[in-house]
Parts: C-alpha cells; sequence; structure tokens
C-alpha cells in the first residue's frame, strides 16, 4: 500500500475503469501552473500589483540609509557631493567653463538628468538578479520588480530635483512660468527609464556578466551625453551624422531639454519635444513587449 | 499550560493508530469524507531538473586563463550543472488532505514543493492544481532594517492583497506573532524565534487553496508551535490542502494525515503517518 503506486491506484480508486492522472486532472478541472499570460492580462496583473510596487520602492529607500548615520540625510547630499566632484573636476580643474555661461547650473543639471537615467539602468539590470529568493517563492507579474526599482529611483530623483532647483537659483537664474514644464521632461523621462529599466532586467537576468560590462557602458553614454560640455560646441568638426546621432542619444535629449528650461529660459524646439517624446513612447513599448516574452523563464536557472 | 498543550496533542494523534488505516489511502481521522472530495493537486511523474551555477570542479577554479580557454574553445560554463532533484513523482491530493514531506537532506522535498508552486517548470510530467498553490515563503520579500510594521504591509502587498485587506488583517497578524511592541523596531533586533513568528504570522493572514509549508514551524516556542498548527488544522477545515516540508518529524506526525518520504528524487513510500514515520526513522 505505502508504495508510490498507490497514488495511481488511489486515482483509479473505487472500481473505476483505470484513468490517467492527466484525465482526472482534467476531469476536475485542474490546470497546468506555468504559463505567460496576455499582454493585457498582464498589464492588468501589474495594476493591481501598484501597491506593492510603491512600498516595495518606499521600502528599499527607508531600508538602503537605515545603517549609517546620517540616514535619510544622504538622500540630499549624494547629488549635491556628484555635482560638486564634477564642478571641480570640469569646472576648476579642467576649465571648461569659460566657453559656458553660467557653468556650474548647466553641469549641475546634466549630472542630475543623467544620473537618474544611469542609476535607473544599473538598478534595472540587477532588479531580476538580485530579487531570484522573491521570484522562487511569490507569484507576481515580474515586471513589478523593475517598475519597482525606477519608482525608487524616481523617489530619489524628488530629493535631487529640489537641490538642482535650489543650486539653479543660488547660480542666479530667476523662475520663469518653463520651471512649470518641468513635471512635463521628467514625466517623459520617466517613461523612458521605466522602459529601458525592463529592457536591462530580462538582459540582466540572463546574462549574469552584465553587471560587469554595465559601469563601463554607463560611463561612454555619460561622456557622450554633452554633461559636461554642449554638444552643438564641440562637435562642429564632426561628420554630420556623428552629431545627429550625439543630439538624438536620449541622455541629450532630456538633458537639453532641462537646460533650455532651467538656464536659457527658452521653450524647447520641436525638435527637442519630438525626440522626447519618441524615446519614451519607443523605449516604454519596447521594454515592456521584451520583458513580457520571458515572463514565465525568469528566476529559473 | 505544556501539559494541557501535549494532551491535546497527544488526543488528536491517538485515533490515526495505523491498526484502524484503510490499507487503500490514509484519511483524516477527524472528517472521513474530506479525502473522497475532488482533488486539488495531482502530480503526473514529475521529473524536474535544474542548473546549478557556481560549483566550479577542482581543475579550474576561479583561474582567468582557465576562463579564457574556455571561451576560445566554445565551451559552456563547466560550473554549470545539471542537477535531476525529482525523478518521476506521481500523487494525488484532495481537499482537507494536510500532506507532510519528509526525506534526507537533497532529497528533492523544497525542489519538489516549487514545482508544485508552479516556480519551476517541469522537465517531464506534469503538475495539475486548481488555482494558484502559494508557498510560504513571504520572508523573500521582507527587509530586515525595517520595523515590523512596514515588514507587515509590505508582506501583505507582497502576497497579493489589498489595502483594505491589509488594514483589516494587521492587528490580527500582530496578535497572531506575539510580538507586542516589537512590532515598532527593526526586524533585525528580533530574535529568530520572532522573526519566524512575524513571517508565519503574514504568510498565513491570506487564505490560500493550496498552502506549501517550507521548514516554516521549526524554530518558535512551544506556545508558538501550538498555535501555528492550530492555524494549519483552520486551514484544512476550511477545504484547503496543505503541504508541510520539516526536519522535525514530530510536527509532521502532529500535523498530516498522510506522510510522502522522498529519497534521491523518488518517493520510497507514503501512506499513514506513523507508519511511514517508523519505517523512516528505521532507514
Amino acid at each position: 500500500m505505502s508504495q508510490p503506486e498507490s497514488a495511481v491506484a488511489e486515482a483509479q480508486g473505487g472500481g473505476r475503469a483505470p484513468e490517467s492522472l492527466a484525465a482526472l486532472a482534467e476531469r476536475h478541472g485542474l490546470r497546468r501552473a506555468i504559463a505567460r499570460p496576455s499582454m493585457p492580462a498582464y498589464l492588468r496583473q501589474l495594476w493591481d500589483r501598484r501597491h506593492f510596487i510603491l512600498t516595495y520602492a518606499t521600502s528599499r529607500n527607508v531600508s538602503k540609509y537605515s545603517e549609517s548615520m546620517l540616514g535619510q540625510l544622504w538622500q540630499v547630499l549624494t547629488p549635491l557631493l556628484n555635482a560638486a566632484v564634477y564642478w571641480l573636476m570640469f569646472g576648476v580643474i579642467l576649465g571648461q567653463s569659460k566657453s559656458i555661461v553660467n557653468y556650474p547650473a548647466f553641469l549641475i543639471t546634466g549630472v542630475m538628468v543623467f544620473t537618474f537615467t544611469q542609476r535607473t539602468v544599473i538598478s534595472g539590470a540587477k532588479s531580476i538578479s538580485s530579487n531570484l529568493s522573491l521570484i522562487r517563492a511569490l507569484h507576481f507579474p515580474r515586471a513589478s520588480l523593475p517598475l519597482a526599482y525606477t519608482m525608487q529611483e524616481l523617489q530619489q530623483l524628488g530629493y535631487s530635483m529640489g537641490v538642482l532647483l535650489l543650486l539653479v537659483l543660488v547660480t542666479g537664474e530667476p523662475i520663469t512660468w518653463l520651471w512649470l514644464l518641468v513635471p512635463v521632461t521628467l514625466a517623459m523621462q520617466t517613461v523612458f527609464n521605466i522602459g529601458i529599466g525592463l529592457f536591462m532586467a530580462r538582459v540582466g537576468a540572463f546574462m549574469r556578466d552584465m553587471n560587469q560590462l554595465l559601469p563601463f557602458i554607463t560611463r561612454t553614454w555619460l561622456y557622450a551625453s554633452g554633461v559636461f560640455y554642449a554638444i552643438d560646441d564641440k562637435t562642429r568638426e564632426l561628420p554630420d551624422f556623428l552629431r545627429w546621432a550625439l543630439e538624438f542619444n536620449p541622455a541629450a535629449a532630456y538633458i537639453e531639454f532641462m537646460r533650455d528650461l532651467l538656464i536659457y529660459q527658452r521653450f524647447p524646439e520641436r525638435w527637442a519635444w519630438v525626440t522626447c517624446v519618441f524615446w519614451a513612447v519607443f523605449a516604454v513599448i519596447v521594454g515592456f513587449w521584451y520583458f513580457w516574452r520571458a515572463e514565465e523563464r525568469y528566476g529559473r536557472g | 499550560m505544556a501539559e494541557l498543550t501535549k494532551e491535546q496533542e497527544l488526543s488528536q494523534v491517538a485515533p490515526q493508530d495505523p491498526k484502524t488505516q484503510t490499507p487503500s489511502e490514509t484519511r483524516d481521522p477527524e472528517s472521513p469524507d474530506s479525502t473522497t472530495g475532488t482533488p486539488t493537486v495531482i502530480v503526473d511523474d514529475l521529473h524536474i531538473v535544474y542548473k546549478v551555477y557556481g560549483s566550479a570542479g577542482d581543475a579550474e577554479k576561479g583561474n582567468a586563463a582557465n576562463a579564457l580557454m574556455r571561451l576560445l574553445r566554445r565551451q559552456g560554463r563547466p560550473q554549470m550543472k545539471e542537477v535531476h532533484a525529482v525523478k518521476g513523482v506521481s500523487f494525488v491530493a484532495h481537499h482537507g488532505d494536510a500532506i507532510g514531506i519528509i526525506g534526507r537532506n537533497g532529497s528533492g522535498k523544497s525542489t519538489l514543493l516549487r514545482a508544485i508552486a508552479g516556480l519551476l517548470p517541469p522537465h517531464k510530467g506534469a503538475v495539475y492544481t486548481n488555482g494558484q498553490p502559494s508557498l510560504l515563503g513571504v520572508n523573500a520579500a521582507l527587509m530586515k532594517e525595517l520595523t515590523g510594521e512596514r515588514n507587515i504591509i509590505l508582506g501583505c502587498y507582497a502576497m497579493g492583497m489589498t489595502p483594505a485587506e491589509v488594514r483589516e488583517k494587521y492587528d490580527e497578524i500582530v496578535d497572531f506573532s506575539g510580538i507586542g511592541e516589537f512590532v515598532q523596531f527593526p526586524m533585525s533586533t528580533y530574535s529568530s524565534g520572532m522573526g519566524a513568528r512575524l513571517r508565519f504570522a503574514i504568510s498565513s493572514a491570506k487564505t490560500h487553496d493550496v498552502l506549501l509549508i517550507d521548514e516554516a514551524l521549526a524554530t518558535g516556542d512551544r506556545e508558538f508551535k501550538r498555535k501555528s498548527q492550530d492555524r494549519i488544522k483552520q486551514m484544512r477545515q476550511s477545504a484547503g490542502t496543505v503541504f508541510l516540508v520539516a526536519h522535525n518529524l514530530d510536527v509532521i506526525e502532529e500535523t498530516c494525515n498522510r506522510v510522502i518520504w522522498l529519497h534521491k528524487g523518488k518517493i520510497r513510500m507514503q501512506g499513514d503517518p506513523q507508519e511511514v514515520l517508523e519505517a523512516y526513522n528505521k532507514a
């Protein structure tokens, strides 16, 4: 009785005709557990998980600094120190500031905007691979994790933006109506970041060497995005398509858009709007689709 | 208190005398009809194979030159090994069953649970379930730097509860875990028993059709053990099915109405708890 076959015997029990376990399952309406939901169903599941996504993001932010003495103050100190280092290097030592008006504001705007995307890319790549135990323990749409990581960066950006606006005022720029557009460009950039975070999450989950490579990639991107220099200024000798590629670069586009609003006090050109909107829509569609395609494979060796 | 608890446990175990068992299958003595109900989980000739990274052979441990040679020869990662953890397991679980899974370390118990939960894809065979089995594994979502309070909310959301459900269950979770004012402190300050209690309280706050428990009851004091066993009984009575993996055989004997003994990925024996445990202890 106490043998493996007893399960089969039990399934056939009561003198009924022999029945396979698969047939028994079908008769009682049991289904196989593993399946990828359709895209609309998946988006609905994600929406149902919005509280988890936000709580997870907040919790990670709270726990991140809980061990340090200054605690949450680091959320403000980190961007400030970052800006100070770059200003020392490129403003004072390398002397970039001569050709650009209000270089400190120029630089800090670039650093803050770029850091938002850079950090999302790096943390997005880790969002699946460093949460394997969670993925292996609970059922939830896996996109919740990269989304939560992006939300975490967005929360941190709140502090950075406060610092940025303050510094821009300190360097002598006035408050204008254009500041009202700051949330608009941040929203576009956030949508772009969600897309690229999802994309990187799948890449990072299956290419474990990505985390070693990423610092180099993001640093190259940083140097190519005109954080320290004005792109149109430095690229006069370059061929047209390269100049065009540098300016079409999403990070450069979001940075220039923000500088238009805060420093140059001009309404961004139509070209800037098109680029920013295009990248946001393109990234979020491709990112979601690419991530969703592997939904049932995350966390499985 | 301790004696009283012991008595209760004895009275519950007593009717499960091996002589009273029918040879075909084990029935819950308290509700003899429960296993004649519909099946909730059917495992059909299940094989699980998974890959393990990072277990390098002795010859080439962490050597950059070797790693390069491997790339040049276009070999895969040698650290990647395939483990055939579950080899052809079949059984049927019904409403109201509490099934204990025992076996030595590495016999495939946890892997089997993960496969039932739908978290590992079958290599061959299938798992059929009614609804979504949930692994009692909310601890993976918790963060030890955060207070118990925040962790309760985070854990509930991680299990997919709505804000209204969280508000409704919050006090119950705190009461059940019995951690009192410690709920205001970070979880890193808890003793291991308190942490285990809070985790069990959170994960059992949600009603599950099929609940899979992996070694959750190993810690905690006597009082809490009794409380958690009561809760597992409640879940069974509300027409659920409970799977329990534990090294502590007392827990299995007191909680389960059926035991599956896994040995090297295969079912060595299954049936009445006392009988299987006796054979297991002799082996």
